[in-house]
């Protein structure tokens, strides 16, 4: 790797290649260091770790200690036990992402191409929310839908609810607050993309005789994809695996993966079976996303 | 790039190796993994007193749970008397929400004999059994807490994790029973009657604690929650499925179920004295019933975790809110039961109306149909509490 041609006349002489070329093949490994080992103790060693536990021993416990068994029966008995958890989960999460694209692509769109100068006080008002814990929010929700709040001693008056109908404790308000939460990592990255869209093309479509749905279908949609696939995955994740919302806003028949989780690493004591569901949780949502980016074909993202 | 066989990329190579380095290494390693009981014992993890020499105590308790001047909010009456009278500097962290989070937040430390920080904390009755049962908590001296051996209430004496009342003794006591609101429905006596009457479908909550659940239904199915069967305590459990079932129980809590109880949003529900007194001070259609079948009473428990160094200091404190006459002070404000015999006296002094009052100063009666739940064995309790947490869904 010593030898290269020599250098053209009139060019600058060049210094030693070895040396820079030494350098420079280590400087970028220098840089992403920190980054790596950040990672490998924050993420790698704890997922060993996660993944270790999901294969102890079931019938070991704290004050004996869990041995290492490789017992991958735990997988099947979590999934007997908790699949219509689990199943919820991917359920109310993909409920609440279509109701959150119905929400927040014209949001979006409207912020990105048609707020004017407005458009910063329309951003911040959709980050401003986050300036407030996630846990107050939600709490908030419970009063809003309070069974003696104003909300739904309207809805009964107009006969959309029953007299002892309610909001509140039901799978509406779990997926509600999901919406809600997650809103906007959804509208964010798609706001990015919406952004770039160059409104000459849009009108080079109309031009071409494309109607307003085909102009958005064969030009915005497309050009919005990257944003849209971003969005949709960082919605998608979280929502899946919270359990704050299941916990605040729903009842036993609305909870969800997270909170079985939580129960098994907290309150049961039950870590190869927590560990196994998390991992499963992890698992199942990347067989999603694959799924997901194989058809969407947006390699950028990755 | 020495060698001329060349159809493989660098970069497939790279990571090639790397990958089956890394699958290798995390191979290894998984199998290296297991943990170490938690278990310890009293020769195996000594805790040093270092009280002769520093007038210091790490004092940890929940929220709401110590009497505060009502003028001044960070001012604590009888705790700043204790510092006065002792000279021994108490650092109080109101840093207990939950006992279940509490342990796992310092359960690495405890596991491995090391030190929390903590002189004292303070857990709910099944949490220090089970604490007690891993050898994490200090025994105390008799001869330094005479005022426990002499006040504690009889009926908390000798309980089953701790025979000798010197490893867990109650900060306050309190009972689960029923509560309703009455503003939104008519009165409520038994556990069936939560659990069956139409008007309440949907209305209803119960306690995610199962031994305050579990308890109050196995009283109502005639059974004795001190001393009961599995099979008793599948009966129980099967009612309260039913119940879930058919929507009469919308979810199940923990603290957080007054707010909604005050709102009318739950309409009856399992709850706690403490919670339930202080919501009918401000809305007095909100009550609190002990059922005919039995309440359920539990404690809070004042420990001193191994490693802690100052357990001398621990042990004045401890016998200083043994003194009926602070007890008494420490009661009229946190209105729970309070756990020192005398204190009623003493309250008299302050508000005669609390001392009258049975969910502070219970009567015998009360006391008699009000009992602790069996203490579980490690096996035990991981099964109830599977079987239990399926049934609340989680």
């Amino acid at each position: 790797m010593t030898l290269l041609a020599p250098s053209k006349p009139g060019q600058l002489p060049s210094p030693p290649r070895a040396a820079r070329s030494g350098r420079h093949r280590l400087l970028p490994y220098l840089l992403l260091l920190p980054g790596a080992v950040w990672l490998l103790v924050f993420f790698g060693v704890p997922l060993l770790q996660l993944a270790a536990a999901s294969l102890y021993d079931p019938s070991g416990s704290l004050s004996t200690g869990y041995a290492m068994t490789w017992a991958f029966g735990n997988y099947p008995d979590v999934v007997q036990a908790y699949w219509p958890q689990l199943l919820r989960s991917f359920g109310y999460a993909g409920l609440a992402l279509v109701l959150a694209l119905l929400l927040g692509y014209p949001l979006a769109y409207a912020i990105a191409q048609k707020a004017g100068r407005w458009k910063n006080l329309l951003l911040v008002c959709v980050v401003a929310p986050m300036f407030t814990s996630f846990l107050v929010r939600t709490l908030a929700w419970k009063t809003i839908l309070s069974d003696n709040g104003a909300l739904v001693g309207l809805l009964r008056d107009v006969h959309l609810l029953a007299p002892d109908g309610r909001l509140l404790a039901t799978p509406f308000a779990v997926v509600l607050g999901l919406t809600y939460n997650f809103l906007p990592f959804l509208v964010l990255p798609l706001y990015a993309s919406l952004e770039r869209l160059d409104p000459r093309l849009l009108e080079a479509a109309s031009d071409l005789y494309a109607s307003g749905v085909q102009a958005f279908r064969r030009v915005t949609l497309p050009l919005s994809m990257p944003g849209l696939v971003a969005g949709t995955l960082l919605f998608f994740i979280p929502a899946s695996g919270d359990y704050i919302n299941a916990e605040l806003l729903g009842t036993p028949n609305e909870y969800m993966i997270g909170n079985v989780i939580d129960s098994a690493f907290l309150v049961r004591l039950d870590y190869p079976q927590g560990a196994a569901l998390s991992f499963l949780l992890m698992a199942a949502i990347l067989a999603v996303v694959f799924g997901y980016l194989r058809r969407a074909g947006t390699e950028e993202v990755l | 790039m020495r060698t001329p066989l060349r159809p493989l990329s660098r970069r497939g190579l790279l990571t090639g190796t790397l990958g089956s380095a890394a699958l290798l290494a995390a191979g290894g390693s998984l199998a290296g993994c297991g943990t170490k009981g938690a278990q310890q014992t009293e020769a195996g993890c000594v805790s040093e007193d270092l009280s002769g020499t520093e007038k210091k105590l790490a004092f940890s308790n929940w929220p709401q749970y110590m009497d505060v001047d009502e003028k001044d909010e960070s001012k604590r009456p009888s705790l700043d008397e204790f510092i006065t009278k002792t000279g021994i500097q108490v650092t109080y962290t109101e840093d207990i929400n939950d006992n279940n989070e509490f342990f796992g937040k310092v359960q690495n430390q405890l596991a491995a004999c090391q030190s929390t920080d903590r002189d004292i904390i303070v857990l709910t009755d099944w949490m220090a059994a089970r604490m007690i049962r891993l050898g994490w908590i200090q025994k105390l001296d008799a001869a330094k807490i005479p005022n426990v051996q002499a006040n504690l209430l009889p009926s908390l004496l000798n309980r089953s994790f701790d025979t000798e009342n010197r490893i867990s003794i109650p900060w306050q006591s309190g009972l689960a029973g029923l509560a309703f609101n009455g503003s939104v429905t008519k009165e409520l006596r038994t556990v069936d009657e939560l659990l069956t009457r139409p008007d309440l479908k949907g209305k209803v909550t119960a306690l995610s604690e199962m031994r305050d659940t579990m308890g109050l239904l196995l009283g109502s199915n005639g059974h004795d929650p001190s001393n009961f069967t599995a099979a008793q305590f599948d009966d129980a459990l099967n009612k309260l499925k039913k119940a879930v079932d058919s929507g009469q129980i919308r979810k199940f809590t923990g603290n957080d179920y007054a707010p909604d109880l005050a709102k009318g949003d739950i309409a009856a529900c399992i709850g706690w004295s403490g919670d339930v007194i202080q919501l009918s001070s401000e809305n007095e259609k909100v009550q609190f019933v002990a059922p005919d079948s039995g309440a359920m009473l539990y404690s809070d428990n004042m420990m001193v975790p191994n490693k802690a160094t100052h357990k001398g200091n621990a042990e004045a404190l401890i016998n200083y809110y043994y003194e009926p006459a602070v007890a008494a002070k420490l009661a009229a404000y946190v209105n729970y039961i309070c756990p020192v015999k005398g204190a009623q006296a003493e309250m008299e002094k302050i508000d005669p109306d609390l001392a009258a009052n049975p969910l502070i100063f219970p009567d015998d009666a009360l006391l008699a149909k009000s009992k602790v739940f069996m203490a579980l064995d490690e096996k035990q309790e991981k099964e109830y509490e599977g079987k239990f947490q399926q049934v609340i869904g989680a």
